[in-house]
């Protein structure tokens, strides 16, 4: 599979953290942001998330690589806001439906701010998530249905399988002489061979993990114990600690800008 | 010796008047079936296809469904109760390697089985090491189970049910998709384990050879439900040999003759590798320094262990990817196009090298099978009459008549190989490529396919097979590439035969 679906593997504290708390950590950290559109709040939680990834457990290579699509989407949505957003102040240029005005410079930056203060912590705290241990934890610390959370997990080891499908797909129709035109035709044709196939092999997945008990009336046990430790405890305290002190200054200096107030 | 895993009691099995119908089907998979397997026996399960072996077992391990999945009549018990009350004492491993890896690591896969029939924890890791151990499987724990090879699947896969201690093991033919090698990995795995748990046991396998001296019962079931023979080893593979040979089963002291040719004096260069890279991901090359002809009327067959690059050999050879490096020409069949076959369009590549991949599944586009053997004539642009002519040719050459307007995707397994390789004879390509073809075929698709590949040759076409199939190799290959792993030091050697 690709480098951004496998986990970074490492021995620093933050691989022993629970995924559910990494979950609820950056949950927190997003709730407080996406209440409000002001510059300063983004600001002070970028800042303090910067400091932190000190401990994230990902080389500066490693980081900006996963981060890579983050640092993308971040600018371009900030560019939309800038020329689309809701005009107010000086106008600097006027086109058709695009306005750059003082206000939407200051939404811009604040939207910019904000997609990273959320989604860096989301993507450098999943980096380091192992898909198993967070079906352990959603299962045995948020006491999600095991047969659900299991049927997921198994189901995402065939990911790497449909990537392989697909690629075969490819190939077989430059084979079968009907590769040379009708590329929009012959996409959807694909996509539809690869959900037959994804079909099938679910449903033999499904035939293995029955014929291991899976679904039984018995009650499960885990041979992996999931649960939460002071390690994690820090985790959330830090993010409400994030969240906390973006609110506050940014009500205090006066910027806050509550999303539902206008 | 691997420590013995503490089992629990072999069970026995009683079926009484029982059938069994899947959802949506007229007929009867499986009908009137009367069976008893004392506890402790081991059973070989033969049957032409279409005969319920597959569903037998699944009855057995508990994973065939409910009312919603299908109709069923009589009963069977397993230990005294319902297969499906009973799940997790009867042990069920699939054909398929990658179909029965469940989890991303090792240890967790093993112990999937022993959570989900609610073992305790520490008793849990006990069992997995001791099944490990038990089916020879010395990985760490922590292995991510995608980079084992078919044959340690395969034992993993055992472990796992293993490690649930069955007092039924179940294998559905478990060997078929491996390398030689992987062949007896498996078996040697479940040997050991029989001599240590004494479970009850039914194989299904054509291939007999692999299991006979480990069974001390065949039975063999009849096409149209019902029991046809049921004895000793010696007593049915010997009584019984034409019936079975006849319905696909590999009888033992079956020697393959090898396929007569006359002489060609034309065996024109049609592909030639030189200093051939190959790689499937790129910046991954799986083999370098591969230099090889392809020649008309001759068949060349690339052998090696899985995954060794043989299949991304094979689909570079074909056209459909670019080299990683050297040469790969094709003069005499370019005929005034670019010489490289990756520069040619699709449809160029259809009059010269036709693809046969390994699982069918993967190159069906169409609805019906006439419409499937259409594809390629079609875009050929060939006449209404030529096309016409050529697919029912196809169809009665293949045995595929009767099934014209069957979707591809229906067919048995025998079938869909036959159809696969029809598709790619309807272009009439000089270079046939095939995957693995014999893979997990019977002996009669197996025999067929042999003796069509051979007529090919002599028609003057040019076969390259990869293949594990030492028979396959024995009867047709002219030479013979073989592939090492890129840890040995040994390159890739061409041998003649």
């Amino acid at each position: 599979m690709s480098a951004v679906l496998t986990p970074v593997r490492g021995s620093q504290a933050v691989y022993r953290l629970n995924p559910v708390a990494k979950l609820a950590a950056s949950a927190i950290i997003s709730v407080a942001l996406v209440l409000s559109i002001d510059w300063v709040s983004a600001s002070v939680a970028l800042a303090a998330e910067a400091i932190l990834f000190l401990w994230a457990g990902l080389g500066v290579k490693r980081f900006f690589l996963r981060t890579l699509v983050v640092w993308i989407a971040a600018p371009l949505s900030a560019v939309t806001i800038l020329l689309y957003g809701r005009p107010s102040g000086a106008t600097y240029v006027q086109f058709f439906l695009v306005e750059i005005s003082d206000g939407s410079i200051e939404l811009a930056a604040a939207t910019m701010l904000r997609v990273l203060a959320i989604a860096l912590p989301a993507v450098v705290l999943f980096a380091t998530v192992d898909p198993t241990d967070l079906a352990d934890g959603l299962a045995q610390v948020a006491k999600l249905p095991s047969r659900f959370v299991l049927g997921a997990l198994a189901g995402l080891r065939l990911v790497g399988l449909f990537m392989d499908d697909w690629r075969y797909l490819e190939l077989a129709r430059r084979a079968r002489g009907v590769a040379d035109t009708g590329r929009l035709r012959r996409f959807a044709g694909q996509a539809f061979a690869l959900l037959v196939l994804s079909i099938r092999r679910g449903s033999t997945l499904a035939t293995a993990m029955e014929a291991r008990g899976f679904g039984a009336h018995t009650e499960r046990t885990w041979a992996r114990p999931s649960r939460l430790t002071a390690g994690d405890a820090v985790l959330i305290v830090l993010a409400c600690a994030v969240a906390a002190s973006a609110v506050t200054i940014s009500v205090v200096t006066g910027h806050w800008n509550f999303i539902g107030a206008q | 010796m691997a420590p013995p895993v503490a089992a629990s009691l072999p069970v026995a099995i009683d079926i009484r008047g029982w059938g069994w119908r899947h959802a949506g089907r007229s007929t009867w998979a499986i009908r009137d079936l009367d069976l008893t397997i004392h506890p402790g026996e081991r059973v070989l399960l033969l049957g032409p296809s279409g005969a319920g072996k597959s569903t037998i077992l699944r009855a057995l391990a508990g994973v065939l469904g409910g009312d919603d999945d299908g109709d069923s009549t009589g009963e069977i018990r397993v230990g005294g109760v319902a297969p499906n009350a009973a799940r997790g004492c009867a042990g069920l491993v699939l054909q398929d390697p990658d179909a029965g890896v469940i989890l991303a690591r090792v240890g967790d896969d093993v112990a999937f089985g022993c959570e989900n029939i609610g073992v305790p924890r520490d008793e849990i890791w006990h069992r997995v090491t001791s099944a490990l151990d038990a089916v020879g499987l010395a990985v760490p724990l922590a292995a991510p189970t995608s980079a084992l090879s078919g044959g340690q699947k395969q034992r993993l896969a055992l472990a796992g049910v293993l490690a649930m201690q069955p007092g039924l093991l179940l294998l559905d033919e478990p060997t078929a998709n491996l390398d030689p090698g992987g062949v007896v990995e498996v078996r040697d795995a479940v040997s050991a384990v029989l001599e240590s748990t004494g479970a009850t046991f039914i194989v299904i396998e054509h291939r007999v050879d692999v299991w006979k001296d480990l069974v001390d019962r065949v039975i063999v079931l009849a096409p149209d439900g019902g029991i046809l023979a049921d004895g000793s080893p010696e007593e049915i593979l010997v009584t019984h040999a034409a019936a079975l040979s006849e319905s696909g089963v590999w009888v033992p002291g079956f020697a393959p003759e090898r396929h007569s040719r006359t002489a060609r004096t034309d065996n024109a260069t049609l592909l030639a590798a030189h200093e051939l890279a190959v790689e499937r991901v790129r910046g991954t090359i799986v083999q370098s320094g591969i230099s090889v002809d392809v020649r008309a009327g001759r068949t060349l067959c690339v052998t090696g262990p899985n995954g060794v690059g043989k299949s991304t050999l094979g689909l570079t050879l074909a056209g459909l990817i670019a080299p990683a490096g050297g040469r790969l020409t094709a003069t005499e069949l370019s005929r005034g196009i670019d010489p490289r076959p990756i520069r040619w369009t699709s449809r160029e590549l259809l009059t010269r090298i036709g693809t046969v991949f390994q699982s069918p599944e993967h190159q069906f586009l169409a609805g019906t099978v006439r419409d499937e053997l259409s594809i390629g004539p079609n875009a050929l642009g060939l006449s209404d009459l030529e096309r016409t002519a050529r697919v029912d040719e196809l169809l009665t050459r293949l045995r595929l008549d009767h099934l014209a307007m069957a979707n591809p995707f229906t067919l048995s397994g025998g079938e869909m190989r036959r159809l696969s390789v029809a598709t790619a004879l309807a272009t009439r390509p000089r270079v046939l490529v095939l995957d693995e073809p014999t893979f997990g075929q019977d002996a009669r698709t197996w025999r067929e396919l042999v003796s069509l590949l051979g007529e090919l040759t002599t028609d003057g076409s040019a076969i390259v097979a990869m293949t594990h199939d030492s028979d396959f190799v024995a009867t047709l290959a002219d030479s013979e590439l073989r592939l090492a792993a890129s840890s040995e030091s040994i390159g890739p050697t061409v041998v003649a035969r």
